[in-house]
């Protein structure tokens, strides 16, 4: 049986608590009253109800019909996480955390986000429980995500531009503990993705699970089965772990992430530690793959999707890796552009980027597969947000 | 005895509290560090921690994530520290040198390895702020096996139960964060260290220094009349921050000497 991870925290050798102590009575005291509300029927309830009447769930799944005749292969279905409200799967772990910190009667909320989705997420649940909100997103995101960060504005959140560093989402992340450590007593951390301290690798995955258990659901009332293939793209790693994990332990759907392959893996400037085989290092309290050079110094990464551009990833991840459970490729810049401009067009469906590397990689194995194969791609997010850097690509200032 | 035990007890016999600076190796740049740590001891430093540079210092403030960031850009790494830390040995052969850091750069090079070297070169502790002692037990057997101390942080926020498991692991020293914070933080509370010392003595035998948020000889010296160490880091990163190549020495001497008096009077 797949049962991870253990009481400590750890996923095999990956996960754990690599914090600075200030944090570590917060770390144990969050898992403590996350282990207390799990399964607790009033918290299941109200969840639900949030899930259902706020976030828009269950998120439909849609088959993807011009564009799997255009490729002439097996059929792309899409789980249609861009239609939650905010517009991506983020609020699904948002919202879970954001009751949790009712319930810990925690008034003041913080941040991390690269693409800005997460931030709204926040800044969302954040104005809809009357939570202070302060979001801390890197100065070069902030650029490239400029649409979100007006939303969070609207949204009532402080965003804090962090310029140390890469400018970027890890960057982002290094700030975010720094307020935490400084506000412990008042402050709950909604970490934005599968990764992290335990329990956040656990307690995101388990908020984010609805996507594939949902997905078991759906499959089977659409075409009979489960899919062939579920993919999902992999930045920290939580729209895939989400969908992922309830299928686990269904042997014959096969599980594929995608990592930002950037200028390509021969580059170095990627994002993508699982498929560049990285070596196993700590960063932002857990042991994951992790991009770093042969002093143990973090290297700069890089992706044309801000989401994905990110050294490390989660814990279970890795450990699916090493099992052989799940597959890692990569989609390139370009690939991912392509996919997107292919969505638009055959579906009438602007992605986020981070969710074209996913498809990029479908379009990549669809047409060598028989038309009677099914994939399921995870659309994370939709793509309002990217205007500003597809625009730029295409040489258009909007 | 090793160097920090018996720099700790010397202290005892003469009632004096440890002064404890703290700096990032290679800042301002590689070639000043020895010379730096030789300064520091000749205007009065008991122990001195040699900062290791990360490029994601997540419990550092501005000043110290400055420092990491002038240090890498020059070039240092974890085994260029070490050989700093050889060529200070060359001529001190009693002042404890503690390495504080991030655990990875470690990770890359493999605890076995790094313990190796440090007890080759005469590093006496490692102190690693992101790894708490529920991670640490592998680590901590390649210390061990080469006689270098684990040195542990403590907090405000640390409960009962952890001071105790710490007091089984430490060796050294322990190191108490003096607040709610990252270094350099402004928000020094002294009523709030003088309640938490006395709980933590319940369970910890060894010396007890206190850092994080020491600005000036006055916070030096109330501070000192509570503890075992004084550690004071942003303040003097700072200096070097203000100072060029040419005086840094001099006014580096000049604030460590100005600590000492004061805590000497605690
Ligand atoms: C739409 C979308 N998909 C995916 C990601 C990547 O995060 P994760 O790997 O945690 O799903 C992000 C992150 O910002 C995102 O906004």
């Amino acid at each position: 049986m797949y049962n991870y991870p253990d009481s400590t925290g750890h996923f095999g050798q990956f996960g754990g608590i690599y914090m600075a102590e200030t944090l570590i009575p917060a770390v144990e005291e969050l898992a403590a009253q996350y282990l207390r509300y799990q399964n607790d029927p009033d918290f299941k309830a109200e969840l639900a109800y949030e899930l259902k009447h706020y976030v828009g769930r269950p998120s439909p799944i849609y088959h993807a019909r011009r564009l799997s005749e255009h490729l002439g292969g097996a059929q792309i279905y899409l789980k249609r996480e861009d239609l939650n409200h905010t517009g991506a799967h983020k609020i699904n772990s948002a919202m879970g955390q954001a009751l949790l910190a009712r319930r810990m009667g925690k008034k003041r909320v913080i941040a991390e986000t690269g693409a800005g989705m997460h931030g709204v997420a926040t800044a969302t649940v954040a104005a809809r429980f009357g939570m202070e909100c302060v979001v801390y997103m890197g100065a070069e995101d902030i650029q490239r995500q400029a649409p979100n960060v007006f939303r969070m504005k609207l949204l009532g959140a402080t965003v804090v531009p962090v310029e140390s560093g890469s400018k970027t989402l890890k960057d982002a992340c290094n700030e975010a503990i720094r307020d935490w450590v400084t506000n412990v007593e008042s402050t709950f951390y909604i970490f934005g993705t599968a990764a992290g301290p335990h329990p956040y690798p656990m307690m995101v995955r388990d908020f984010q699970c609805v996507i594939g258990n949902e997905a078991r659901i759906q499959m089977p009332e659409m075409i009979g089965r489960q899919p062939d293939a579920v993919i999902a793209c992999v930045g920290g790693g939580s729209n895939a772990i989400g969908l992922f994990h309830p299928y686990i332990e269904v042997p014959q759907v096969q599980i594929i992430g995608v990592e930002a392959g950037g200028f390509g893996i021969e580059t170095g400037k990627h994002a993508a530690p699982l498929t560049a085989n990285a070596k196993v290092g700590v960063l932002h309290g857990n042991k994951v793959y992790l991009m770093q050079d042969e002093n143990g110094q973090i290297t700069e990464t890089h992706s044309i999707s801000a989401g994905l551009d990110y050294p490390g990833v989660g814990p279970e991840h890795c450990l699916l890796k090493d099992i052989g459970r799940a597959q890692y490729v990569t989609s390139n810049d370009d690939e991912a552009i392509a996919a997107f401009d292919a969505l638009c067009r055959f579906e009438g469906i602007i992605p986020a980027l981070e969710s074209s590397h996913a498809l990029a990689h479908a379009i990549k194995i669809a047409p060598g597969m028989s038309t009677d194969k099914v994939l399921l791609v995870n659309l994370s997010g939709r793509g309002d947000k990217d205007m500003n850097t597809v625009a730029k690509l295409k040489g258009i200032t909007l | 005895m090793s160097r920090i035990q018996a720099a700790f007890e010397k202290l005892k016999q003469q009632q004096r509290r440890a002064l404890i600076p703290f700096f990032t190796a290679g800042d301002p740049s590689p070639a000043l560090t020895v010379p730096l740590m030789h300064a520091l001891v000749a205007s009065g430093a008991d122990v001195i921690e040699l900062g290791v540079p990360f490029s994601d210092p997540m419990a550092d403030g501005p000043t110290i994530q400055r420092a990491s960031e002038r240090a890498l850009k020059k070039g240092v790494s974890l085994r260029s520290i070490l050989e700093m830390v050889s060529e200070f040995r060359r001529q001190d052969n009693a002042t404890p040198v503690v390495l504080m850091g991030y655990g990875n750069p470690i990770e890359a090079m493999g605890w076995e390895a790094f313990a190796s070297r440090c007890q080759a070169v005469g590093v006496d502790g490692v102190l690693t702020v992101d790894f708490p002692p529920e991670e640490s037990f592998e680590a901590f057997e390649h210390l061990q096996r080469h006689g270098i101390d684990p040195i542990f942080l403590l907090a405000p926020t640390t409960k009962e139960a952890r001071i105790e498991q710490v007091a089984k692991l430490a060796r050294g020293y322990v190191y108490y964060v003096s607040l709610k914070g990252v270094t350099g933080a402004g928000n020094l509370d002294l009523s709030a260290i003088e309640q938490k010392i006395p709980e933590l003595r319940q369970h910890i035998k060894l010396p007890i220094g206190v850092g994080f948020g020491i600005r000036d000889a006055a916070t030096a010296k109330a501070v000192a009349k509570l503890c075992d160490g004084v550690v004071v880091g942003s303040r003097i990163v700072q200096q070097i921050e203000d100072s060029t190549e040419q005086n840094v020495i001099a006014n580096v001497s000049a604030l460590v000497k100005e600590l000492r008096l004061a805590i000497d009077q605690a």
